[in-house]
């Protein structure tokens, strides 16, 4: 086995070589499994989900639009006392997250504390009005959120991003699973490892929950989809299917004197909650974008009276931008008068003159990123980039400083993972996924684990070649 | 359930259906074909093969001559055609894509290694053989399919429409089969052709699959009249006009239950099967089975709009 670089945080070896406890069976497994039955199994896994058509889009790529998110077999395992600490960090972030959204849309506390600066409301394009003073069911706009967290040391989660739209990979977490026990029930055996195939349960709680007061006692939900040439779409049916409900295209559903309907082999029904997969702009043309095909005319005057809750709500893009990321230690402490239980990673805002001229003086050691870029896209590694890539980049920060933050070159935990070398480290993050209900937060133990296949690699997009992990937290 | 949802049932099905159908359709045109000199009638099989699958017009726009080189190619792997066989796989897996929550596992498992594999084939470099084999592939895609779907789905209005969907399609085809080929089955005429005719007969057998069948059923040498008998009224045949009405008319009639009212599409798929059930071969060719024919494929095309105006939008 290749030996851990001595530069990283590694998940299975500390720095003297000795094996960490939560991964103790699990090393001694790989020690002894021989290499050809580790890649016997892993073409079996390529096999079952090109099957099943586990497959996500790539866009602009026209010659395969299907492609497969590579697996790794080796688990990412976290102990009982880390996960805890990290859902509690979590169920506070999302909180905060949706007190924000709240006061952001009515009183404006936050604006009149003068913890952030106006323009991050106002002057930000996914700022909704329509939402301005617009009460949402049980005033919550994030029921799902998955918070992108990596570790660098043994003792901190820092928190890399909010997804607080659409946030995707949940399938994956689920399918990741039902293949490793597919593929290696042994090692169930010996690792307590905690369920996570009860999240469609949980989710369709959740959902059920936030249904708005005048839907009837089993209220209706479905799942919204731009489409099979989504890139998640995978993920939509395959979310669908679990949660037992219908997905639905924006023409599928219909507006009716202010309330929802979806068209049936029965004829019109109430539609009360939607899980909707498509972006705010494109989900009514009569109150965003007039050339959308994907939305229904008229869902926004429905949501507006009440009728229909969305999930999440409309407008949660003032929440995760990567500007906005930068402030969330002090909305935190604002909101629940408690110190983050997750870290922040350090933040310089381009918007703010000082930093810009930080980030231009070092940016060959920074990652630059676009405030609302997304998917490993527009982002410069300083470190990993050429001369002119970095000349070039910081050009279009200079000429809009206001669209990007810049952050230090995160030493992003390792995991021990299987390539063609045999087994090394690899770079992961982790994404979490949290559902908020009216009567409480759910939190399926585990998340999706994003890994950088190429050595070195910081990048875990799965669009820019990264591949996932199963990932157990042991519970004991 | 969703109407799109039901309508991607129903299509996917029909899809696969009329990929068979082609498929079947191809075949016999290269058996007939392969005849000798004088065997064969004196029309044109490609011809013939492009007006069964009914896109004449489109195919002249295109190609200068009906022939192996120019069928083929259309009817197997045009992406101009919009109903080539590749096409209606293609279109069929965009179908069960969109539907997989209504899918079992294995229909999905069937549609979709199906093409995989239909990628496989380069429509440019493929030789008789592998394009044999290829027919192979789409009758056995359609046979799994339709197993799959038989031994895993629900019965409820998913399976109902999946197997509508099916059975228009089905009973569409066979009658274009005998659109295209009626002056051939006319007892009269049949002196006409000669005995040279019965290749064509046989030929006739052969893109229904029905050549076994055929003897079973009448224990005779193959005679068009009973020939025509076995694609209209015959009830054993599954791939007859009264078969797929029968069953046409069971699944509307289980959709009606299941929903608590009936509509267009039942009454009209009634009226044809009681046509059907009553009818007698003597009676067709003295009416005309040419008319007769043009009828039904009007009546059928009716049947499918009504589902869909009834249920699919």
């Amino acid at each position: 086995m290749s030996s851990r670089s001595p530069d990283f945080f590694d998940e299975m070896r500390a720095s003297d070589g000795s094996i960490r406890p939560a991964y103790r069976q699990l090393a001694h497994w790989l020690d002894t499994v021989p290499k050809d039955v580790l890649d016997y199994r892993r073409k079996e896994a390529e096999f079952i989900f090109r099957r099943i058509g586990i497959t996500f889009a790539v866009y602009g790529d026209a010659a395969s639009t299907e492609r497969l998110i590579p697996f790794d077999i080796i688990p990412r395992i976290l102990n009982r006392g880390e996960w805890q600490k990290l859902s509690r960090g979590l169920e506070q972030r999302v909180k905060a997250l949706n007190m924000y959204l709240s006061d952001a849309y009515h009183k404006r506390e936050i604006l009149r504390a003068g913890i952030v600066p106006e323009e991050l409301i106002y002057g930000n394009p996914v700022f909704r009005p329509e939402m301005n003073g617009q009460a949402v069911p049980h005033d919550i706009y994030v029921m799902i959120a998955g918070i992108d967290v990596v570790r660098v040391d043994p003792d901190n989660f820092y928190v890399l991003e909010d997804n607080a739209r659409v946030p995707s990979g949940v399938s994956y977490m689920l399918e990741n699973r039902e293949i490793m026990l597919r593929l290696f029930p042994e090692l169930f055996i010996d690792h307590p490892v905690a369920p996570v195939d009860n999240y469609a349960d949980e989710l369709l709680a959740t959902l059920k929950s936030v249904a708005p007061n005048n839907s009837s006692g089993d209220p209706t939900v479905v799942l919204m989809t731009p489409g099979i040439y989504n890139s998640a779409y995978y993920e939509h049916s395959f979310l669908a299917d679990k949660l037992g409900c219908e997905l639905v295209e924006g023409r599928d559903m219909f507006v009716k004197g202010d309330m929802l309907y979806m068209r049936t082999t029965e004829g019109p029904k109430r539609v009360d909650v939607i899980y909707r997969r498509v972006d705010d702009d494109f989900i009514d043309p009569l109150s965003f974008r007039p050339d959308s095909m994907l939305g229904v005319p008229g869902l926004m005057s429905v949501y507006q009276a009440g009728n229909v809750t969305l999930a999440n709500a409309v407008g949660t893009g003032i929440a995760d931008d990567k500007a906005v990321y930068s402030y969330m230690p002090d909305i935190i402490k604002f909101y629940l008068g408690e110190e983050p239980i997750l870290k922040n990673v350090d933040t310089w805002r381009c918007r703010e003159p000082d930093h810009l001229k930080y980030v231009l003086d070092n940016i060959e050691k920074l990652v630059v990123k676009e405030v609302h870029g997304s998917g490993g896209y527009g982002m410069l590694i300083g470190p990993a980039a050429d001369k002119k890539t970095i000349e070039n980049f910081a050009a279009k920060v200079k000429a809009a400083p206001e669209g990007f933050i810049a952050q230090p070159t995160l030493a992003l935990s390792t995991c021990p993972t299987f390539v063609e070398e045999g087994i090394a480290p690899r770079h992961v993050d982790l994404r979490p996924f949290v559902l908020t209900g009216r009567d409480r937060t759910r939190i399926v133990p585990g998340g999706l684990t994003r890994v950088a296949l190429s050595k070195g690699s910081l990048v875990v997009n799965s669009s820019q070649g990264g591949g996932t992990k199963d990932t157990w937290v042991l519970d004991r | 359930m969703l109407s799109r949802t039901a309508s991607n049932l129903y299509w996917l099905s029909r899809y696969v259906e009329r990929a068979e159908c082609l498929a079947r359709i191809l075949d016999a045109t290269y058996r007939l074909s392969a005849l000798p000199q004088g065997y064969g009638s004196t029309t044109n099989e490609w011809d013939s093969a492009i007006a069964t699958a009914g896109c004449v017009i489109s195919f002249k726009e295109k190609y200068e001559e009906a022939n192996e080189r120019t069928v083929t190619e259309y009817l197997a792997f045009s992406t101009d055609n919009p109903s080539s066989i590749r096409n209606c796989l293609e279109i069929a897996r965009t179908n069960a894509r969109s539907v997989r929550t209504a899918l079992t596992t294995e229909m999905w498992d069937a549609i979709n290694s199906a093409w995989h594999e239909l990628h496989h084939y380069d429509p440019k470099r493929i030789t008789r053989e592998e394009f044999t084999r290829f027919l192979n592939f789409v009758t056995e895609t359609s046979v799994r399919f339709d197993g799959t779907s038989f031994r895993t789905m629900l019965r409820n209005d998913a399976y109902w429409f999946s197997r509508l969907g099916f059975l228009v399609e089905r009973a569409d085809a066979t009658a274009r089969i005998l659109d295209v080929k009626y002056h051939v089955l006319l007892p009269r005429e049949a002196q006409v052709g000669g005995p040279l005719d019965y290749f064509q007969w046989a030929s006739i057998l052969r893109s229904v699959s029905a050549r076994t069948s055929y003897h079973w059923v009448y224990r005779d040498s193959v005679k068009p009249w009973l020939v025509a008998d076995l694609l209209i009224l015959n009830r054993q045949m599954p791939r007859s006009l009264a078969s797929c009405y029968e069953n046409i008319n069971r699944y509307l009639d289980d959709l009606a239950q299941f929903y608590g009212r009936q509509g267009q599409a039942q009454r009209l798929a009634r009226s044809i099967t009681n046509k059907l059930e009553n009818g007698k071969m003597e009676d067709i060719f003295q009416s005309g089975l040419h008319e007769f024919i043009t009828q039904f494929l009007i009546d059928n095309n009716r049947v499918g709009n009504a589902i869909g105006d009834q249920y699919l939008i």
